[in-house]
């Protein structure tokens, strides 16, 4: 179930840390960009964690308009600075390239179309969410990934209500994949729909299945999502997330 | 070249029907002493271009709002601005959704006299499908399809910096401009308030000349306004969390608003700086 953890050998792996180092794995090969992971702090953690790790050459922001010298802890000051990314920079940016942005949608299809904008119809929503950001620019120009900490069929829908981020049947440059508190999905089938790629340690397939509202492409062989090495425990725990705040999004 | 101005001045040259460009981001840097006192004029069907926040919420909670042209409205660290969702659900504004990068392709094109500006960010979207005033246009070069921005063209704008002169130069302090000197190049006329005016020879006492961001060739008026941008991040780059919070359960019940809107909002700047004060103290 999504709240329990698992224990390997005497060390006990939350969902949370879990999730952390999968959004850190999104990274790896991305060199040297800047991740925009505002999503949550699930994948700003995981930005912060790979650049700490397998991804040195990353750049991560405190938040705000600085490029931090380090990977600096959630929460925390930003310490000391390598750059300026204010507002404006972000969106020149985002039609430059060098950066990868993390989307958290309420509404999310089988292509990777993503909605943030509102619920219902344009003229009058039964909910008015944020509106649509950056993400249209973000998914026709940058590598985007989605944070996903509840996966339910209300946020997986067959067709989402307006299309803010586009998907991989409307142009999107490139959708990596998708983390959930239950899994990691991703586009790589010969259409661009949606595939179950690895199932988190104590989630079933068919509960996967079921959270999703459209159907689900599986593999013969759905892998778990790997564990945290050690090191990378050692790092959430003691530098990178002391205040434990990834418990907030994915419960432990 | 004096254009110092009065509060009342500024928002007392604002007319219905008119399109009204708001600085700052979300909950930060907005002219929230000018927006509340332009709440309490008969002005109404405005147009709004703005990185919406808290100043589309309370223009949209006194009825001002005809129209918002905006990529969101957010209070930053509450995701969702109550009185614009309550204003759409109701079906009471229009909203032109743009991205953010769109959007301020919009304000660059305004600034300089551009018909448009071009971009591949919205293309594909429903920004741009389901917008039928939005027109694409064709690289001339390659023949890419790009999204031609329509210049946001205001008649009015206001923005908030930390320090200004007399004649209307400004100065801001923190780590992110926002759009403001846009906005001000931007509008036929832009009105800046500042948390405090210096003369022009301390202006660089207070920041780097690169912070001088808006100059008074783009400037019709001033004022003086300290704490105008509260309850958003203002002179220390803060944004006065526990009042925001008080704004947003406040807006949850129309008996809550207008007990908010009785205690803060029916008086004029002074009277809203006093009372929060007094809440202040109370908590």
């Amino acid at each position: 179930m999504a709240g329990t953890g698992v224990v390997t050998g005497e060390v006990s792996v939350t969902r949370a840390e879990v999730c952390a180092v999968a959004c850190a794995e999104m990274f790896r090969g991305d060199g040297e960009i800047v991740a925009a992971a505002v999503a949550g702090m699930t994948p700003a953690l995981g930005a912060r964690l790979a650049r700490a790790t397998f991804e040195p050459g990353l750049l991560t922001t405190d938040g705000g308009p600085h490029l931090t010298a380090e990977p600096v802890p959630l929460g925390a000051p930003a310490g000391e600075i390598e750059g300026w990314l204010p507002f404006r920079e972000h969106l020149w940016l985002v039609l430059n390239g060098r950066r990868h942005v993390w989307l958290g949608p309420s509404q999310i299809d089988a292509f990777g179309n993503c909605n943030i904008s509102h619920i219902g119809e344009a003229d009058r929503p039964k909910s008015q969410l944020l509106g649509s950001r950056g993400a249209p620019g973000n998914t026709r120009l940058n590598p985007t990934s989605f944070w996903i900490p509840r996966h339910s069929p209300r946020v997986f829908v067959e067709k989402v209500d307006y299309v803010s981020g586009v998907g991989t049947d409307r142009g999107a440059f490139q959708l990596r994949g998708v983390v959930t508190n239950l899994a990691v999905l991703d586009f790589a089938t010969p259409e661009g729909r949606m595939r179950l790629r690895s199932v988190h340690p104590g989630v079933t397939v068919p509960e996967v299945v079921e959270a999703t509202g459209f159907p689900l492409t599986l593999p013969d062989e759905v892998p778990e999502t790997r564990l945290p090495t050690p090191e990378e425990l050692h790092l959430i725990r003691t530098t990178l997330d002391p205040k434990a705040l990834r418990d907030r999004e994915v419960r432990p | 070249m004096g254009r110092l101005m009065t509060v009342e001045e500024i928002v007392g040259s604002v007319e219905s029907g008119m399109t009204l460009g708001i600085g700052g981001w979300g909950s930060r840097r907005k002219p929230m002493a000018l927006v509340r006192a332009l709440c309490n004029t008969p002005v109404r069907d405005l147009t709004v271009i703005s990185y919406g926040g808290a100043d589309v919420g309370l223009l949209c909670a006194a009825g001002k709002i005809r129209k918002l042209v905006a990529p969101f409205a957010t209070l930053d660290s509450v995701a969702l601005e109550p009185h614009f969702r309550q204003a759409r659900q109701n079906g009471a504004i229009e909203f032109e959704e743009y991205d953010e990068g769109m959007f301020m392709f919009g304000l660059y094109a305004a600034a300089h006299g551009l018909p448009f500006l071009p971009t591949p960010a919205g293309l594909g979207s429903d920004v741009q499908m389901k917008n039928p005033a939005l027109k694409t246009v064709t690289d001339p070069y390659g023949g890419e399809e790009l999204i031609a921005v329509p210049a946001l063209r205001m008649d009015v704008a206001f923005v908030h910096l930390q320090r200004a002169d007399a004649r209307g130069n400004a100065l801001y302090l923190g780590g992110d401009p926002y759009f403001d000197d846009l906005y001000t190049k931007a509008a036929d006329r832009a009105y800046v308030s500042c948390e405090k005016l210096v003369d022009t020879g301390d202006l660089l006492k207070e920041g780097p000349v690169q912070a001088l961001l808006v100059s008074r060739a783009q400037v019709a008026g001033v004022v003086e306004t300290p704490n105008g941008s509260h309850f958003t991040t203002g002179d220390d780059d803060r944004r006065d969390e526990a009042f925001q919070r008080h704004y947003v359960e406040a807006a949850a019940t129309p008996e809550g608003w207008a007990a908010f809107r009785a205690r803060f909002l029916d008086g004029d700047e002074a009277a809203y700086q006093a009372a929060v004060r007094t809440w202040r103290d109370e908590q």
